[in-house]
């Protein structure tokens, strides 16, 4: 993408980074060409599959719908940031154990939209679970172990419930 | 039925080998993997289904000096994908026939440029008359493909159908039909490819079969099989997507990498990967049965007819598979398959999970609840009546010489659905309701690997080593791509050797480093790779007890001492096995006759809907799974490809339309290709019975595709049960259910509603 190129300030899972890029380009590409924080995927690159979700300032964003300059300032949380010193996320761990991911295409989008509804919701339903990864599209699973996998994380109480 | 010995590994749920990477969003997909001096690749594709190729141009506004591009004077070698038959050109030279075929290729450092300068040729036709219907293709009309348009058909014979007809106390016909599926894994299709004189054609990608691209690349590059080199990366779903496609993108990032001198990057994106790529076959299937007076089957008559779209790809094999499941799981002295593949100016449809079975699973599993409403009689019982059991033979004429579990699957399904209860409850509930409930059933089985003979010619070889760092490590092309290829294969090996799972890696998928051990399709990985990794950790066992002195009780430790002394003693601890067919079977090719599968996987599912009369949409509400698939070596990875493939059949029946327009997909993107939502999979209940399978991986037989035959007919029986309309197509889209209610009048809607 060529063009007039902007200087965006973003905190990256709590590290101040500065990219030089065309105002438009996606979020999603600057995480994953600039910041080669490729963890966060395209699947559909129009905001149907959530395979690119990300946390932009504590809400749940499709990263391939936000131009970057949109997110001049804010705080971006993706996958890479989940595990803590090494340690698996509560729901990285259940995921890991419940058969939460198969392929793992869609697992890091997954993980944060798992993350953004445990956020809001310490403690949800099946129904709940459901509409919170309804923005996330898995072709494996068929689902079930997601949401054991969530249901699990969030019964283990060891999920961060003050999470922004 | 429990006959299982206890196991350390092999029966338990250890953690995917690769899960944490994928947790942690650090394995390695293609797209993931950047390099300096990368350059870009991009596709200029046909607009029209069939046409002579008159002139390319070049828009003159653009410096095509900055450009690197490929048409099929280029190919080195033959302008042909390597398939079952060499018919797909690589590069349309001189004529297109299908939409979305590929004419030219075009490199450039950037990649938004590439993909611009794509707009930027323009192509004359010379348009040609194209087909786009299974009806218009066996007239023979207009002929687009060898002498007939007939890509392949079979003949399958047992007994004499002709003079049953008369002995017959029931006929019963009916027509069933099923679109065109989308495989929808979430990661497209994509490669890296690297060409240089000295060291040839190297190729990353996501792909099912490392072996078959570097079959395709030997050919387009006219090398030797040492100067290709094919690596499979962290895939993202694949569903037998990337069965035969990635051969097509492999060799076209390959052919510009050759001619740009650098590595080139070709990713498509959800709207080009929907275009442009295979999907399952359109079908029509049509049964003529004949039964006594007691419901049992006299003869069948069934004649399938699939759309192979504009050159032959799979086509066959998915018709062999599509004629050998047709029959269902039933025994009938008289049966007469007559099966065709045709050819129509669309893109061209390959392998998707289940292989040609989903499409005549449902089309026989419709039409049992079809004869048993014609009968009146209980669509379970007519099924009871006639199910295969041990010491039958099947339409092939295969004795079953297992023990066939359909009843206590059946009873399984039945019992933990409650399935005669809701059934009765719904009847009562339905009359006052706009909402009507349904329950219904579908019982089937999947063969297990390779039909026929493919398995001997296959003879896959695989095997393990162990490094001097105190790995093992599993040989096998086999690949993963969430199915659990990986774990499965680690927990066998670990289980025979005495070591711990995480002692157990897998060799990268390189066709550099591992053996040929055949393609991982046709739900043969666990079943015949399973049993190869079994039988080489077996002999290696041997070698160490005859060659390092290791005792016939040992421990972990004394085991990798023992592979140290045989390192030393030989240079490498190594132990490959080849394919060996289990014993007394035989296949005829040409009658089509004999043991269609080493092996059968069998399963009854049921189906609870909601059909909606104000909405007209219909829901699956609850989902029960009961399945022999002989033993299950990871309960967690299992139950995951049961729901996962329940929840495509969902899709299959209910939502996933392929709209072709001009034989051109007009709905390629997610936002109008719908596929089932954490909301819209029902709760979907699994459960097992383990009847270990003697020449499988640990008893094992296939497990991955057997769940997605089953749904489709499941769902619109039991939709038939809530509504009384019988419904003989899929996809069932509300606008259909709308149609069908009205002209049926058989909904009455209530006023306040």
């Amino acid at each position: 993408m060529s063009g007039p190129q902007s200087k965006i300030h973003l905190n990256v899972n709590g590290e101040s980074r500065t990219v030089t890029a065309p105002p438009m380009k996606r979020l999603l590409d600057v995480l994953r060409e600039d910041l080669h924080l490729t963890g966060t995927k395209e699947g559909c690159g129009e905001g149907e599959c959530g395979s690119c979700s990300v946390r932009m300032n504590g809400e749940l964003v499709n990263s391939c719908l936000v131009p970057v300059l949109q997110a001049e300032g804010a705080n971006i949380e993706t996958v890479e940031g989940l595990a803590c010193d090494g340690d698996l996320h509560p729901l990285q761990q259940a995921f890991l154990h419940c058969g939460g991911a198969q392929c793992g295409i869609c697992t890091p989008g997954m993980l944060m939209a798992a993350k953004h509804l445990l956020a809001q919701n310490p403690h949800p339903t099946i129904a709940e679970i459901r509409e919170g990864l309804a923005g996330n599209l898995c072709r494996c699973t068929g689902f079930m172990r997601i949401f054991e996998s969530v249901l699990s994380a969030a019964t283990s109480g060891t999920q961060e419930t003050h999470a922004r | 039925m429990n006959m299982l010995a206890k196991n350390r590994i092999v029966g338990t749920s250890v953690p995917r080998k690769e899960g944490v990477e994928k947790l942690r969003g650090t394995a390695r997909y293609v797209d993931d993997i950047q390099r300096e001096g990368i350059w870009h690749g991009a596709t200029v594709r046909s607009t029209v289904p069939r046409a002579l190729i008159r002139s390319i141009g070049f828009d003159r506004r653009i410096d095509w000096s900055e450009f690197t591009l490929v048409s099929a004077a280029d190919i080195p070698g033959e302008n042909h994908i390597q398939m079952i038959v060499a018919d797909q050109p690589c590069l349309a030279d001189g004529q297109v026939n299908h939409c979305e075929e590929a004419i030219l290729l075009i490199a450039h450092p950037d990649k938004h440029k590439a993909r611009e300068a794509v707009d930027s040729v323009h192509i004359e036709y010379e348009l040609l008359p194209p087909i786009f219907s299974i009806e218009e293709s066996e007239k023979k009309q207009t002929v687009i493909w060898g002498a007939d348009n007939c890509f392949k058909s079979f003949l399958l014979e047992k007994g004499d159908v002709d003079s049953a007809w008369s002995q017959a106390a029931h006929i019963i016909e009916g027509e069933y039909r099923t679109g065109s599926q989308e495989h929808l894994y979430i990661e497209n299709n994509g490669v890296i490819a690297e060409h240089s004189a000295e060291d040839g054609v190297t190729v990353w990608g996501s792909l099912q079969c490392p072996f078959y691209v570097h079959k395709s690349l030997l050919a387009v590059f006219d090398l030797p099989p040492e100067k290709v080199r094919v690596i499979q990366t962290e895939t993202g779903g694949a569903f037998g997507g990337k069965e035969d496609f990635p051969s097509v993108i492999a060799s076209h990032a390959a052919l510009l990498s050759m001619k740009c001198g650098h590595p080139v990057k070709m990713i498509y994106d959800r709207i080009e990967d929907l275009a442009a790529t295979t999907k399952r076959h359109p079908s029509r299937t049509r049964h003529r049965t004949a039964l006594d007076a007691n419901g049992k089957l006299l003869a069948m008559d069934i004649q399938i007819d699939t759309d192979g779209g504009a050159y032959s790809t799979l086509s066959s094999t998915v018709l062999s598979r599509a004629t050998l499941h047709s029959p269902g799981p039933y025994v009938c002295p008289n049966v007469r398959v007559r099966s065709h593949a045709w050819a129509t100016n669309t893109v061209p449809y390959g392998a998707f999970r289940g292989f040609g079975a989903p499409q005549t699973v449902f089309a026989i599993e419709r039409h049992m609840d079809e004869i048993a409403a014609a009968l009146k009689m209980d669509p379970v019982e007519l099924r009871r009546r006639n199910f295969l059991h041990q010491g039958d033979t099947t339409a092939t004429e295969q004795l079953m010489r297992e023990p066939v579990l359909l009843d206590i699957l059946l009873d399984r399904a039945l019992a933990e659905s409650d399935y005669y209860n809701r059934r009765a409850r719904f009847a009562v509930e339905n009359a006052n309701s706009p909402i009507k409930r349904g329950i219904g059933i579908a019982a089937y089985y999947h063969g297990s690997g390779f039909t026929g003979s493919g398995e001997r010619y296959l003879s896959s070889l695989a095997g393990i080593d162990v490094s001097f760092e105190g790995k093992v490590r599993v040989l096998v092309s086999s690949t993963e791509f969430g199915q659990g290829t990986n774990t499965i294969l680690a927990q066998v090996a670990a289980e025979i050797l005495g070591v711990d799972y995480d002692d157990v890696v897998m060799a990268p998928a390189d066709t550099g480093i591992v053996p040929n051990s055949g393609p991982t399709v046709a739900s043969r990985t666990a079943m015949v790779i399973g049993r190869l990794i079994e039988r080489a950790s077996l002999q290696l066992l041997s070698m160490l007890r005859d060659q390092a002195g290791l005792s016939a009780q040992f421990s972990r430790e004394q085991f990798f001492n023992a592979c140290d002394r045989l390192r030393v003693k030989n240079g490498e601890v190594v132990s490959l096995c080849r394919y060996e067919a289990p014993p007394g079977i035989y296949w005829d090719d040409q009658k089509y006759s004999g043991e269609a599968y080493p092996a059968y996987a069998w399963s009854v599912q049921v189906a609870q809907v909601a059909v909606d009369t104000v909405t007209y949409s219909a829901e699956v509400e609850e989902f029960w799974s009961a399945q022999e698939a002989g033993r299950v070596i990871n309960p967690v990875l299992a139950a995951g490809q049961i729901e996962g493939g329940i929840a495509q059949g969902i899709g299959y029946a209910l939502y996933e339309k392929v709209v072709l327009q001009n034989g051109r997909m007009a709905n390629n993107q997610m936002t109008n290709y719908i596929m089932p939502t954490a909301e819209d999979v029902p709760p979907i209940h699994v459960f097992w019975e383990e009847l270990p399978f003697q020449h499988g991986g640990f008893g094992a037989k296939g497990i991955g595709e057997l769940p997605h035959d089953g749904p489709a007919p499941a769902i619109l029986n039991a939709i038939k049960d809530a509504a009384g309309v019988s419904f003989n197509a899929i996809p069932l889209l509300p606008e259909d259910l709308f149609a069908m209610l009205h002209a049926a009048h058989k909904i009455e809607v209530p006023a306040t509603v």
